[in-house]
């Protein structure tokens, strides 16, 4: 056996951590703007691929680098937001705006494909190399530094994200959003910049899942579906819109692929799915979902 | 005017069938037939994906596991039974078989979710089907199935592929009129417009839903065996390509989301552009990028699609040479196909709002 449980559990909720704040930035794009950002994979490899270049051709370390990519994601959130998704009305808005991200994404794989070729690549640094050894014993076991600071800073921000909707006057305004654009447009509150600076926020979280991601997993233009059909699922099964949801559907989903992988790695991607339509037939609303309003 | 509505349908459709028939023995060369066989593939696929999608209003973007089981069902008895020729054709339906069984199960998981959910699990399914397709023994994994080559004539090796394809997409179109015309496919158009009214109304929408995606399944199953008779080769990742679920979709938006003729324009528009443009830049990228560059006009320019949009025009233009004051010949006949046509422009914003329940046809 290649892995013991321990180190399949241990990769599974560090690395879930990871996951979950990819998809708490997904998840609170849906709650403010009832869009599904299906580019949110292919802008993780964007963000892999920037901290690329920063780290291989300016020799900026990654977490540094981070000061750059966070940012930049944040601007190409909004830049999405304002091109594509604002101008969308009218009653397919809920299909087209979904539809738009789609084309979104494959034109950003077409332009990294055409910009990085289809040869994979994977950032580097001494903790990403270098581990700490977690188990003793005849098999020791070193766990890469990246796994833990790539945690760290997934909770770190996922805490920032929720003491800024739960503590601030720009995070009432989110939830207001969420809660009835109409009542909030009502009482004063800037929706389009509101829906502007959320998905913004929602994809500049995917500078640090990019980089994390980019550290543990060789990647190319491809890796984005891989992405974002992990991260659909842990959404819909965490129940659309809901942050705790999210979190926990992360470390739950990817803990049981990486429990599963011990026996079988071709197959742990498929009781990945299994398990999300195994838990939609029960509640087709996901774990933490509420029941969907009628259409529209 | 009005005769020429009355007839110009009927006749416009004879003609397109007419030159369909002819089209391979005109142009014989072999590169143009197979963008013909190309479309009229992505005709019936489309059509297919329509009838469930465009007239329920769910979104669909799993229906390449549909086309990815047509095609490996097919390949697998013609690769096992030695099935050659033009006899392998008849092994076509079971590929639609083999596309509606699986509907069924997916169905009833997918279409108790709406909206976002469903089109994410349909998502979903798509892509255990591309893994089970990588790993199972029986698909060969990464290798794919070969189908055996058929010994006919090279000159005119395409033909029988070509009027398979014409065939099928014929077919796909006949069966999406008799839909929409019917009581069923009114149940549908009621489910898209608001599903839990339509429930009120004594539709039962779980069973219409889930009908309407067996057929469809069925539809893009022999689609994908014919595809895979003609390309001879089914692998993973083109039998289960995302690209197809995205194609359908683009197609079926640019031409009239939920309309009849609509997706035919679509197909009929993109694909010899998606051919010409993988033709003259061999690497994929280019055609991803204009692919989705086209979809995001589409979307935004054009949301309603085309032929929605051009009767649109057709009314309003109507309208404005009414308050012109000149006299229209036809403005007492009654047209029978666009019910808007000949109405005001009050009728034609009351058919943008709601595109399912009005005229576009």
């Amino acid at each position: 056996m290649a892995r013991s449980l321990y180190e399949a559990i241990i990769d599974g909720v560090l690395g879930g951590g990871v996951y979950a704040l990819m998809a708490v930035g997904l998840t609170l794009i849906f709650g403010v703007l009832d869009i599904i950002n299906i580019a949110q994979g292919i802008l993780v490899v964007l963000a892999a691929y920037l901290s690329y270049v920063l780290s291989v051709h300016l020799h900026i370390d990654l977490f540094l680098g981070l000061l750059v990519t966070v940012p930049a994601m944040f601007l190409v959130g909004v830049t999405i937001q304002v091109l594509f998704m604002r101008p969308l009305r009218g009653r397919e808005r809920v299909s087209m705006s979904l539809l738009a991200s789609y084309a979104v994404a494959i034109i950003l794989e077409g332009v990294l494909y055409a910009v990085f070729g289809p040869g994979t690549v994977q950032l580097n640094a001494w903790y990403v190399t270098k581990g700490v050894q977690v188990l003793g014993g005849p098999q020791p076991y070193y766990l890469p530094y990246i796994y833990l600071f790539g945690f760290g800073l997934a909770v770190l921000l996922v805490g920032v994200i929720y003491v800024v909707l739960y503590r601030t006057q720009f995070g009432r305004s989110v939830r207001a959003t969420m809660q009835d654009q109409t009542a909030a447009r009502l009482i004063g509150i800037d929706v389009g910049r509101v829906a502007a600076v959320t998905f913004g926020i929602g994809v500049a979280v995917t500078a640090v899942g990019g980089m994390v991601f980019g550290s543990l997993n060789a990647f190319n233009a491809n890796s984005g579906y891989d992405l974002i059909s992990r991260l659909l699922a842990i959404i819909i099964l965490g129940g659309l819109g809901s942050i705790g949801g999210a979190l926990a559907a992360a470390v739950f989903m990817i803990t049981v692929e990486s429990v599963v992988d011990i026996w079988s790695p071709s197959w742990s991607v498929v009781v990945f799915y299994a398990a999300l339509i195994l838990v939609l037939t029960v509640k087709p609303t996901g774990l933490f979902g509420k029941r969907e309003a009628r259409a529209q | 005017m009005s005769r020429l509505l009355r007839w110009g349908r009927p006749a416009l459709i004879v003609a397109v069938l007419a030159f369909g028939a002819v089209f391979p023995l005109v142009y014989t060369n072999a590169l143009t037939t197979t963008y013909a066989i190309d479309t009229l593939i992505f005709v019936g696929g489309v059509v297919a994906w329509n009838m469930f999608s465009g007239y329920s209003g769910y979104i669909s973007l799993g229906h390449a596991v549909f086309f990815g089981a047509g095609a490996y069902t097919v390949g697998l008895l013609a690769l096992h039974h030695k099935v050659l020729g033009s006899t392998a054709f008849w092994l076509l339906p079971l590929g639609g078989i083999a596309g509606a069984v699986i509907a069924v199960p997916f169905g009833l998981i997918a279409l108790r979710a709406r909206r976002h959910t469903f089109v994410v699990i349909t998502i979903a399914v798509f892509f255990i089907f591309q893994l089970m397709a990588f790993n199972l023994a029986f698909t060969y994994g990464n290798g794919g199935v070969s189908t055996p080559f058929a010994s006919w004539d090279p000159a005119t090796y395409n033909n029988p592929y070509y009027y398979a394809a014409l065939v099928i997409a014929v077919g796909a179109i006949a069966l999406s009129w008799l839909i929409r015309g019917s009581r069923f496919g009114l149940q549908l158009l009621a489910i898209r417009d608001d599903e839990d009214r339509a429930r009120g109304l004594g539709v039962r929408a779980m069973r219409v839903k889930l009908a309407a995606f067996v057929l469809s399944a069925f539809v893009t199953g022999v689609v994908g065996g014919l595809w895979v008779l003609f390309i001879g080769q089914a692998l993973p990742e083109t039998a289960f390509n995302p690209a197809y679920d995205l194609s359908v979709a683009l197609m079926g938006f640019l031409g009239g989301f939920g309309t009849l003729w609509g997706p035919v324009l679509g197909a009929l528009i993109l694909e010899p552009l998606q051919q010409e443009i993988t033709q003259r830049y061999t690497s994929g990228y280019a055609g991803e990028i204009v692919l989705g560059g086209l979809f995001l006009l589409v979307i935004l320019f054009l949301p309603r699609g085309l032929l929605p949009t051009g009767q649109e025009w057709v009314t309003k233009l109507g309208a404005w040479r009414d308050r012109r004051g000149r006299p229209r010949r036809d403005s007492g006949t009654a047209a029978p196909g666009p019910a808007v046509a000949g109405a005001g422009a009050g009728a034609a914003a009351g058919a943008a709002e709601r595109p399912g329940a009005g005229g576009a046809r």
